[in-house]
């Protein structure tokens, strides 16, 4: 093989990230979360912006500003108006706060397409087990609360006839957003870590019978993409991130095509 | 296994939106065995109460008291199940909690839809469909049955049969029931009481109590006049004959509702 050791770690965060991204990006698109997945991501560019400015970890201040973002965004969700609209400014605002925010920071010399568009060619050892370790958390969180979770997506009403809150149950996928913003900065980017949470859920949905088939197979995809994105940008000399996105949507395609002439209906 | 007595109560339920008063003082209260029909137009706060009962809405005065280690069984209005949600019956029938597949196969059969547990949700006809909700909630082995509009989507033979099922689960489970409907012909024939609800509970009694009450009157009109000529019509069916062809029942009726016999509405 032809993977030298900062490829070896790429694929390693590559793999990492995506087991993830892809059960959790499930929950995402069952529940119409997509731009509260944009929201969450954009607002860690305040963080990576805030975290600099003090001199503090990247990932703690891009977690922490996620953090905050998505349960701003969660307690509005709740209300239930304008929320497209909504989650579009504070999405997009976030960005644009963060990239200013940025640039106001004297002295310090900061690559931002790396924290755009991810950099995981230069992920260390040290950014490996960062992600691992939030990684193995978020999976953790998710395959425990999976009924509960799974439960309250469907009807708020069977989750509390049932003992379960709903409210709680979507504290914990807010978390998990977060974590797994601030685990893929390093491997796709801010702006494409919404893409990294659908993209391989809605890939896979025609081949499932059960949640759990899809949130299976979503990591397996993602982990393809994730290998075969950090190949072809080898070979191709193109961007990492993108290319692992790009992969992704050619999945995509391919599936919607051949599930569009297999079934009638999704 | 079987619970005796009440097994939840309202008391003195106020709920507020802003200011917009949803319920208030209302006063209710569901004992096992018996089946509790809540009725009332649009708005009348049948849903916020329902709500309320399974803890998801904020009082504003009162309280709820339910019996300790009350299990409930929840068959919601409307389960909209995004396209993007693969979920078979099988699945759909083991949240919250795993089920055997014997198990499931015996709640699909008991709610009358045996042999669908492979299918996809979103395949099955709306009678199917609302069965299918039945059969997850007596899965959680119920103390207490709650159906909110659970026959909104189904023609009136559907919703009779639907109905039929309930008070058959009622009998072999002994679990209390309490509902919420439209369909007030159904109502009449398969509820113990009847709750007349607008904001308040207007009256309440055994069907034909509430269905003679002024209160009542003026909230549905005279259709109802109808739907009580039906209920006595079918009601007296079920004394004399078996309730209709292909209606196997291995046990009687518990048609007993309690009410005084049938007296006319003073002209």
């Amino acid at each position: 093989m032809m993977l030298d050791d900062f490829m070896t770690r790429a694929a390693l965060a590559g793999i990492g990230t995506a087991l993830a991204a892809a059960p959790l990006g499930c929950f995402v698109v069952w529940r119409r979360m997509a731009y509260f997945g944009d929201a969450t991501a954009h607002a860690a560019i305040l963080g990576v912006a805030l975290s600099l400015a003090f001199s503090l970890p990247v990932f703690a201040g891009a977690m922490a500003v996620a953090l905050v973002m998505a349960t701003i965004v969660s307690t509005i969700s709740g209300r239930g108006y304008a929320m497209d609209t909504l989650l579009g400014v504070m999405a997009h605002s976030a960005l644009a706060f963060g990239l200013v925010g940025v640039t106001f920071l004297s002295g310090v010399r900061i690559d931002l397409m790396a924290y755009l568009f991810g950099d995981i060619l230069s992920v260390s050892r040290a950014d490996l087990a960062v992600i691992w370790c939030g990684a193995a958390l978020v999976i953790a969180l998710i395959v425990w609360r999976w009924n509960a979770l799974l439960t309250a997506t469907l009807n708020e009403g069977l989750a509390r006839a049932a003992g379960i809150d709903p409210w709680r149950e979507r504290l914990v996928l807010t978390l998990a957003l977060a974590l797994v913003v601030a685990v893929a900065i390093k491997v796709v980017g801010v702006l494409l870590i919404t893409a990294l949470l659908i993209i391989p859920a809605a890939t896979v949905r025609p081949l499932s019978a059960t949640p759990e088939r899809m949130g299976v197979l979503a990591a397996l995809v993602a982990m393809a993409s994730a290998l075969a994105g950090l190949l072809a940008s080898y070979r191709l000399d193109t961007p990492t991130g993108p290319t692992i996105v790009c992969v992704a949507a050619l999945l995509f395609c391919l599936s919607s095509t051949l599930s569009g002439t297999r079934r009638p209906s999704m | 296994m079987r619970r005796t007595g009440t097994l939840v109560s309202a008391i003195d339920l106020t709920v507020r939106y802003g200011a917009t008063t949803a319920l208030e003082a209302v006063d209710l209260h569901v004992s096992a065995g018996e089946i509790v029909t809540i009725v009332g137009p649009n708005g009348s706060g049948k849903s916020t109460l329902v709500g309320a009962i399974l803890g998801g809405v904020p009082l504003s005065g009162g309280r709820i008291e339910r019996a300790p280690g009350l299990r409930i069984g929840y068959v919601p209005q409307r389960l909209v199940l995004d396209p993007t949600l693969p979920m078979n019956v099988e699945r759909f029938l083991s949240l919250p909690r795993r089920v055997t597949a014997a198990r499931a196969r015996d709640a699909l059969e008991r709610a009358g839809v045996p042999g669908i547990g492979k299918r996809q949700m979103s395949a099955l006809s709306g009678g199917q469909f609302q069965r299918a909700l039945l059969a997850r909630a007596i899965l959680e082995e119920p103390d207490l049955l709650i159906l909110d509009e659970a026959t909104a989507g189904l023609d009136q033979p559907g919703s009779a049969a639907f109905y039929r099922r309930i008070d058959e689960v009622r009998s072999e489970t002994g679990c209390g029931v309490l509902m919420i409907s439209h369909d007030l012909h159904v109502v009449m024939s398969t509820s113990d009481r009847v709750i007349c609800l607008n904001g308040h509970v207007c009256c309440e009694g055994t069907p034909e109590v509430v269905a003679n009450a002024p209160d009542y009157r003026r909230l549905f009109g005279d259709g109802t006049r109808g739907a009580l000529a039906l209920y006595r019509h079918h009601h007296d069916h079920s004394h004399t004959h078996d309730h209709g062809p292909g209606h196997g029942h291995g046990h009687h009726h518990g048609h007993d509702h309690g009410s005084p016999a049938p007296r006319d509405a003073a002209e």
